[in-house]
């Protein structure tokens, strides 16, 4: 609780500390790296929580992205009601995929909700209207009212931290509910929970659609803070990408999405941007395989610490996982 | 209460229930026996709807359930228990029976309302934990439970849900003699409310405890009825019981 509390005001206090240092730069990253944390917390909810290893989670944030962004771009800025199209439309999307795919198990599971985000990314692609594959440009950010004005840094930076502590609250909320426990029992021993007379597939529906709504969120935001999405955001790398931002964080680890998210965004920016003088001078263009140094990290990761980063933290502080 | 009609399933080539026939009557302790590869388990798993049927028709408490989802029968009042151990093993004891107590007590499409804080899901946990002796164990993970408290609470989970009638699959298989007494006790307690259709090797325990026996041989059944007409049944001596009850 303490140490929660110590971060909370850690990410409240970091935009002003950026502002006064001058690196504006840095408060939009993280407000995208806060993005991501909430797309793959959604992500978690299914994968770490649910047991369900979906692969086409892209499929949701991608929809929520254009859903969004076609809407600024037909003149309906309002996140009012953006944002809201974007959650329904990825829930009911989420709906449709869940309710096939959960009737299959394993290895099929897997490749079936690959295919159907892989099915999106294609579709998106063929929208000529909308920019097809060369995406959609927007000419600003949405509208939120109440004279706040997400062009600016530091109000989008406050307004995307509120909703991502609201979505972790919300996932501690339902991970300690009757629901939650329910979710967590079936990735532990599904044919038991069906045996003590509870209807599996629904609470695994149920469990795929309010994370695909959570990831529908985090597109919206996503194409705002860009004001640019283009397909790539729907394909099946960025639903790997939101995979091991989970790994790496903690597997049905409240906060795993989160440190997930910081920890392979900051890792991609620093080998992006900060070349490291003596290893220019080994490898020249070691910088565009930016992916290998994260492979390394992953490895690591799933062999020496399997309940990811957070796992990790926790363990150090002596109490049991 | 419990009717098969002619209930086959097979897999491949291979029948594993041969037009299986068979009643229990509310309030008996009914005991499934037959060799290893009998199709007990097949039975079983055909009762409590986690197997389909080929052919044939099952109905408990005058209902047809033949075509309804496992689920369903057990909200209907049939339960089953496994005969490999089947708990939710990184839950505490109390977790595991409180989470089949929800299961029959009210929606459990409850997001928001933690579940620690209902006193009365909790309090039912431990009154089943102390009926199945573990009232030492609440607190423990299951996966570090001793084998005969696993098969314990495998047992408890079955009856938390309340049924009217449990189908007990081996309830002591891989038991030492002293857990095995006390489940023979504990299901000698359960009978006064409980319907119970037991599958079991020990053939002490089956005797001891039941009030009818239905014998399975090659997925079909040889014979059915009292103990002292299957312990005399001709057919049963050759193809099963041997010399084991003869001595």
């Amino acid at each position: 609780m303490k140490r929660t509390l110590s971060v909370v005001i850690l990410l409240l206090a970091f935009p002003l500390a950026m502002q006064w240092l001058g690196y504006l730069f840095y408060v939009s990253f993280a407000s995208r790296v806060m993005i991501y944390a909430i797309a793959a917390t959604s992500l978690n909810l299914v994968l770490g929580y649910g047991g369900m290893l979906s692969f086409g989670h892209a499929a949701f944030v991608g929809a929520g992205a254009y859903v969004a962004s076609i809407l600024v771009a037909e003149g309906i800025a309002s996140a009012w009601i953006g944002w809201p199209a974007a959650i329904a439309v990825s829930a009911l999307l989420a709906w449709i995929i869940g309710a096939i795919s959960l009737r299959t198990r394993g290895v099929y599971f897997i490749m079936i909700t690959l295919a159907f985000a892989q099915m999106m990314f294609y579709l998106v692609n063929s929208m000529k209207a909308y920019g097809g594959d060369e995406g959609l440009t927007l000419p600003k950010r949405a509208d939120l009212g109440f004279g706040l004005d997400l062009g600016n840094e530091l109000v989008f930076y406050y307004v995307v931290l509120a909703l991502l502590m609201l979505c972790l609250y919300a996932l501690h909320r339902v991970v300690h509910s009757r629901f939650g426990r329910v979710v967590v029992a079936i990735r532990e021993n599904e044919a038991r929970v069906e045996a003590i007379g509870l209807p599996v597939y629904r609470y695994q529906l149920v469990c795929f659609v309010i994370a695909g709504a959570a990831g529908g969120l985090a597109g919206a935001l996503l194409a705002s803070h860009g004001k640019y999405v283009n397909p790539n955001v729907l394909h099946w790398v960025q639903s790997g990408t939101l995979m091991i931002m989970v790994i790496l964080g903690g597997v049905g680890r409240l906060w795993g999405g989160v440190i997930g998210a910081a920890v392979l965004l900051g890792l991609e920016h620093l080998i992006a941007d900060h070349p490291i003088p003596w290893l220019v001078q080994l490898a020249p263009n070691y910088q565009q395989h930016a992916n290998l140094g994260v492979g390394i990290v992953l490895l690591v990761i799933v062999l020496f610490a399997p309940q990811g980063i957070a796992g990790l933290l926790k363990r150090r502080r002596g109490a049991p996982a | 209460m419990l009717q098969l009609r002619d209930v086959s399933k097979r897999f491949g080539g291979v029948v594993a229930t041969d037009k299986v026939t068979l009643d229990v009557a509310q309030g008996e302790v009914h005991a499934l026996i037959g060799p290893n590869g009998a199709g007990k388990t097949t039975l079983i798993g055909q009762i409590s709807g986690s197997l389909g049927v080929d052919s044939g028709t099952i109905r408990f408490l005058d209902a047809d359930v033949t075509r309804l989802k496992q689920h369903e029968r057990v909200k209907a009042g049939l339960a089953r228990s496994y005969q490999i151990t089947s708990i939710f093993k990184r839950f505490s004891v109390l977790d595991n029976l409180a989470l089949a107590v929800q299961a029959r007590s009210g929606s459990s499409f409850s997001f928001w309302h933690p579940v620690a804080k209902e006193a009365g899901l909790f309090d039912e946990a431990r009154t089943i934990a102390d009926q199945m002796g573990l009232s030492e164990k609440t607190g423990a993970l299951a996966a570090t439970l001793a084998h005969g408290e696993q098969r314990a609470l495998e047992v408890g989970l079955a009856l938390a849900t309340r049924p009217k009638l449990v189908l007990l699959d081996e309830p002591m298989a891989g038991m030492g003699p002293e857990e095995s007494q006390r489940m023979i006790a504990l299901i000698g307690r359960i009978r006064s409310n409980v319907t119970v259709l037991l599958v079991e090797h020990d053939m002490d325990a089956v005797f001891r405890l039941a009030d009818r026996l239905t014998v399975l041989v090659n997925g079909r059944v040889i014979a059915s009825g009292k103990p002292d007409h299957i312990r005399s049944h001709p057919e049963v001596r050759r193809a099963y019981l041997g010399d084991e009850v003869a001595a």
